[in-house]
Formats: C-alpha cells, sequence, structure tokens
C-alpha cells in the first residue's frame, strides 16, 4: 500500500472548532490508535508537512492563518477536513462570526464526518488523502517530466 | 541593559493543540511582559441562544468545549432547572455525577500527557493517553459517544446506567487506579520532572486570589476553592473536600491535578455504591422565566452560565464565563521571569482550554 | 460540608461603580466575572464577586455610548472582560490596564451585540 510505502507528515489546525475533534486527532497519535505505526508524523511545521488536517469552520480571525499556514505548505500537499463544522460549519453554522466550513478559504480534498469525528474516520480520512496526494505527486512528476524531455527536445534542435 | 525584543508565539504551535497567541517581550532568554491576544476560535455561540429553544441549547452548550462537554451540559441544564423549579430524580444527580467525574479524569489525563510532552517526556505522554482510552471506553460504552456524550437533559438524563454495567464499572476501578498511581508516582517523585517544574512561574496565594484565578490553578497556590463543595448533583451526598497544594509552582498544579485523578476515582467509586434506584428525569412543563448564574466545577476550574429567560421557549441571554478566561490574568503574571525554553511548560500549566475562552 | 450558595444582586448608579467595588475588594471578594446584557435598548452590566461561595452580583444599567469607568485599577485582572465588553457590546469603557482598544477579540461585524447595532441578522449562513 502507498500509505506503507511512504511517510506522510502531518499538521493540524483548530479552526474554530469545539476541541472534540482535536484531542481525537491527538488520539490518532497515541497508543490505541498509533498512526505512526504507518509512519505518520504530526509535525508542527508547515513546511515540513504533506497532509493538512483541519477542525473546525473557519472565522474572521483564523482565515487568514489558514491560509497562511496552507500557502508555506509544499506541493504536493493534500487537506483533510475533520468534523462536520469543517465541512460546513455544522452546529456553529448560525454564529455570527463563522464564515462556514473551511472550503470556503482553501480547497479540501477530503471531507471527514461526525460531531466529533472518531479516530477511525480520521485514520481513513488521512488514508484517502494519501491516495489522491499520491496522484498529485504522479500528476507533478509527469508535468515535470514533459517539460524536461520539451526542454531536451529544444536543446538537440538548436 | 539587554536589547529588549517581541517574539510572536502561536497561534499555530508545535506544542499548542489550540491556537493561542502570546507576544512574549524578550530580554535575551528571558521574558519580561506577556501580551496575551486570543480571538482564533471565537464563533459568537452566545447568540445560538436566539436561535435554539431552551431544551436544545444544550447540544450547542456540549459543543462550547469538547473535553469538558458534559460539564457545560450540566451546568446549563442546572441554570435553567433552578430557573424553572425543577427537582431532579436523585439516580439523575448520581449519574450526573458519575459521568462528570469520567469527564475530569480524562480531562485530567489528557492535560497530564501534554503536559509531559511539553516536558519533553514522550513516554509518559502516551502512558497518559493510553489510560485515558479506557475512559473514553466506559464513556463510549455508557453514553454512546466518546467526547461528546450528549446524555444530559433539562430535567434529568436520557440514558441509564445498568446494574450490570454500575458493576463492572466497579470492578474495573481497582486496576484503573494501580495504572494511575504507577504514572501519577512518576509525576510526583521523579526526579527529572521535579527538576524541570519545581520553583517555575510561582503564584503566591493572595496573588492566585486577587487575579481571580480559578481551579487547579488557584488551588496549587493554596485557595482551597473548589465549586463541587456547594453540593451540586449529588457531591453533597458523597462528601468531598478539594485538593489543595500550597507550593504554587509548575509542580504544585501538575500535583493537584494528579491527586484530583485518585479523588475522581474515589467518587466514582462511592457514587456507584451510594446510587439510588427510581425515574431518571422529570417531565419539563413551561418556558424558563427569570435569571440564574449557574456554576459547576470543571476540570479546568470554575465556570458561569449566567441564564436569563423571559418566559419564551428561547432565552434572552446566555452569557458563559469559562475557567480559562480567568486563568489568563495569572497566566499573564505567571510567566514574566520565565526561560523563553519554559514558556511552552508555563501555559500548559493552568490547562488553557481556548475553545472554552472564546466560544 | 456542603456549604450553602447564596446569590444576590444590587443595583449600583455609575458613580457608585468605584466605590461599591473597592468596598467589595476590601472586604476579601474575589472578581469572578463581568458580563452584559442586551436589556432593549440598554445594557445591563453585572460585576459578579465570590467570596466563600458568596455570590455578590453589583448590576449596573447604561444606556448605549455611556462611558463606564475600568475596574482594572482594583482588580487587575478585570481587563479580559472589560475588553470582551468593548468589543462585543460596543460599550466604551475608560482606564483598561491592557487596553487591547478593539482587538481583544476581532468579528466579523463589529460590536456583534450592541443595541444600537444596524443591520438583521448577522448570519451569514442562515
Amino acid at each position: 500500500m502507498a500509505f506503507l510505502k511512504r511517510s506522510p507528515w502531518i499538521l493540524h489546525y483548530d479552526a474554530s472548532s469545539c476541541n472534540g475533534c482535536d484531542i481525537e486527532v491527538l488520539a490518532c497519535l497515541t497508543p490505541l490508535y498509533d498512526v505512526e505505526r504507518f509512519g505518520i508524523i504530526n509535525t508542527g511545521n508547515p513546511k515540513h508537512a504533506d497532509v493538512f488536517l483541519i477542525t473546525g469552520g473557519i472565522n474572521e480571525q483564523n482565515r487568514e492563518v489558514v491560509k497562511n499556514i496552507y500557502e508555506q505548505m509544499p506541493e504536493p500537499k493534500v487537506v483533510v477536513a475533520i468534523g462536520v463544522c469543517a465541512a460546513s460549519g455544522g452546529i456553529f453554522r448560525e454564529c455570527y462570526n463563522i464564515v462556514g466550513g473551511v472550503d470556503k478559504v482553501i480547497p479540501v480534498d477530503v471531507y471527514v464526518p461526525g460531531c466529533a469525528a472518531r479516530p477511525e474516520m480520521i485514520i481513513d480520512g488521512v488514508v484517502t488523502a494519501l491516495g489522491i496526494l499520491e496522484e498529485k505527486r504522479e500528476k507533478m512528476a509527469g508535468a515535470a517530466q514533459t517539460k524536461e524531455s520539451a526542454r531536451r527536445a529544444a536543446g538537440e534542435s538548436t | 541593559m539587554p536589547e529588549r525584543i517581541v517574539v510572536p508565539f502561536g497561534p499555530q504551535h508545535p506544542v499548542l493543540p489550540e491556537p493561542i497567541h502570546l507576544d512574549l517581550v524578550l530580554e535575551d532568554e528571558k521574558v519580561v511582559d506577556v501580551i496575551p491576544s486570543i480571538g482564533y476560535i471565537h464563533r459568537g455561540l452566545e447568540q445560538l441562544v436566539q436561535k435554539r429553544e431552551f431544551t436544545e441549547y444544550v447540544y450547542v452548550a456540549e459543543r462550547i468545549c469538547g473535553i469538558c462537554s458534559f460539564m457545560h451540559a450540566l451546568c446549563y441544564c442546572q441554570g435553567v432547572e433552578h430557573i424553572m423549579g425543577i427537582e431532579v430524580p436523585d439516580r439523575a444527580k448520581y449519574l450526573r455525577t458519575i459521568w462528570s467525574e469520567c469527564s475530569r479524569l480524562h480531562s485530567h489525563l489528557l492535560w497530564l500527557g501534554l503536559f509531559a510532552d511539553g516536558m519533553g517526556f514522550e513516554n509518559l505522554f502516551m502512558r497518559s493517553w493510553q489510560l485515558r482510552e479506557s475512559v473514553l471506553d466506559v464513556l463510549e460504552d455508557t453514553t454512546g459517544g466518546r467526547v461528546i456524550q450528549g446524555t444530559c437533559k433539562v430535567g434529568g438524563v436520557r440514558r441509564d446506567i445498568e446494574k450490570g454495567k454500575l458493576d463492572e464499572m466497579h470492578r474495573a476501578l481497582d486496576p484503573f487506579e494501580e495504572k494511575c498511581r504507577e504514572i501519577g508516582d512518576v509525576f510526583l517523585n521523579d526526579d527529572t520532572v521535579k527538576y524541570r517544574l519545581q520553583g517555575l512561574s510561582v503564584l503566591s496565594k493572595d496573588e492566585a486570589y486577587a487575579l481571580g484565578a480559578v481551579g487547579p490553578t488557584a488551588r496549587a497556590s493554596g485557595v482551597p476553592m473548589d465549586h463541587r463543595e456547594t453540593g451540586y448533583a449529588a457531591y453533597g451526598d458523597l462528601g468531598f473536600k478539594p485538593v489543595v497544594e500550597t507550593a504554587g509552582d509548575c509542580y504544585a498544579r501538575c500535583a493537584v491535578r494528579v491527586k484530583e485523578v485518585y479523588a475522581s476515582i474515589d467518587l466514582i467509586r462511592r457514587a456507584i455504591e451510594q446510587i439510588p434506584e427510581g425515574p431518571l428525569d422529570v417531565k419539563v412543563k413551561g418556558t424558563p422565566d427569570g435569571e440564574y448564574f449557574s456554576r459547576v466545577e470543571q476540570p479546568r476550574g470554575e465556570v458561569i452560565h449566567y441564564l436569563r429567560g423571559d418566559g419564551t421557549k428561547h432565552l434572552a441571554r446566555a452569557r458563559i464565563r469559562t475557567p480559562t478566561l480567568a486563568n489568563i490574568p495569572p497566566l499573564v503574571k505567571m510567566l514574566p521571569g520565565a526561560q523563553l525554553a519554559d514558556v511552552p511548560v508555563v501555559v500548559l500549566s493552568i490547562d488553557p482550554c481556548i475553545s472554552c475562552t472564546e466560544r | 460540608m456542603t456549604v450553602n450558595e447564596e446569590q444576590t444582586t444590587i443595583s449600583v448608579a455609575l458613580e457608585d461603580l468605584t466605590r461599591e467595588v473597592e468596598a467589595l475588594h476590601a472586604g476579601g471578594y474575589r472578581l469572578v466575572q463581568i458580563g452584559c446584557t442586551d436589556i432593549g435598548g440598554a445594557y445591563e452590566i453585572n460585576y459578579s464577586f465570590d467570596k466563600d461561595y458568596q455570590y455578590r452580583n453589583l448590576r449596573l444599567t447604561v444606556g448605549p455610548d455611556i462611558e463606564v469607568p475600568s475596574i482594572s485599577g482594583i482588580y487587575w485582572g478585570a481587563f479580559v472582560y472589560e475588553n470582551e465588553m468593548h468589543d462585543l457590546f460596543g460599550i466604551p469603557v475608560t482606564g483598561i490596564n491592557i487596553d487591547f482598544k478593539g482587538t481583544f477579540i476581532r468579528t466579523a461585524q463589529k460590536y456583534p451585540f450592541s443595541v444600537t447595532r444596524r443591520g438583521g441578522d448577522p448570519c451569514r449562513n442562515a
């Protein structure tokens, strides 16, 4: 399986969740669920991360923060929105300070439902995201190869 | 005189599971001043009372914070029940107490783990969270939810715990306590832990009281203040004495929580032994008209739900003051004097829950 | 040893606020919270204090845009509640020890709880 071969590093940010999903994300890292056995490491540095796990809906003050973190992550990258708040705003949808789901600010690849999302579902979401990550990587590699051969072809003709 | 520099800390930071931002004013490595800034999780859920009926708002109250979710629901329900003059059946009170203490156990074990991680004690972090999973299993088994329980409602509780299940829980307490004491022993007696924590960011008793500290932060400085002493739910029957330490440093704040884990296990044990038979809820008639400041002791300290009803099915106002908001001024006074490398540990020592704080 | 909790509420006038708070401070009360309520065109501000679980509440009623003096000179920690009061309700508080000047809690719409706020439902997802 792709995720066993690779070692994806994840970055977690709490947009404006109630903490329920956050502690479940952390629970994934601890002995019972232990995602580190798949080589998944939780990092605090966006420049080291491949998978962006985000919980909670977007509010006025953190939309810039979320955008900033996303832009700092190197390509290819995938975003996993965890919990119903990250998908649509959830129970807080009608609050005056909530803009909505994460996809209002950055593109989301995988939505994990639930309030709070269970660790098993989070792991499943990350594994799905890794498939998408692999596709993106291949696409990038393909594009780079096309560019490279075009460059060579141009170089040979001159 | 060394030059002063301002270092921004957060909102996205490796040791913080939640976003809080601090501007640290440093002289070399020493913190001399701190300016907190919050608002990264502000949702505005107090205003939702005008959109949800008072019986439905329990679900929103639970989601103020995913860690102390049951106690937020309890505080809200007790407030509404007080306004409406509802007397909750005894069995419901005991069940509320059992679930509250289970929440406290999982919250404290979670905090102990994060704190160990903050100190760089990875192994202890994993051990604490492993133990926490067994509490979550009990919560899931009895309520259906791991972190959001949804069992508290205005007028009582939604589910019962059967006798067989209660006996099973009771039997599991002894081995569980033994394991807790094993890791508690490391927190209390390990030399490296003591070296790291003792004497760090001392808050005196007078300072803690004057700054309005609540919960373990206040009790670690010798302020014997625990709202469970007022005997809400079944605490009045069970008898309760707050855990108090006097040193006021990070070690004392850790020790209070370790000892509260033992106290919670004891409370659950006695609650299971004494729980009476009877109905789970009473029928709720009418709408709340009046106001009340409902107070409950959460893992992080005293929480207040100010509720005001105007006789309609929507409350006119809910104002929620959570323990972390009250603990921010003590934190601001605690940090100066600490080394930059100790900042994560000191911040964690008040057990910040930012979701609560900002609502 | 169950302690009975009691709650008392006293109304205070704006000019007496500082004096009353000082008296409670001298009496050994701690500040529990400051919270506002919209009572149709005016604000009700509750200053809550506690000593040995006895709850004392000072209630101040002010109209919109009336300046309220800060009590952060008496209770240092009051700044969190007073900044919140300013940011969410738009009540001008004078003389806060740490004045964030409206940046403590940043909201999409200024002063979401203000009684003079114009416009309908502030929710954007209704």
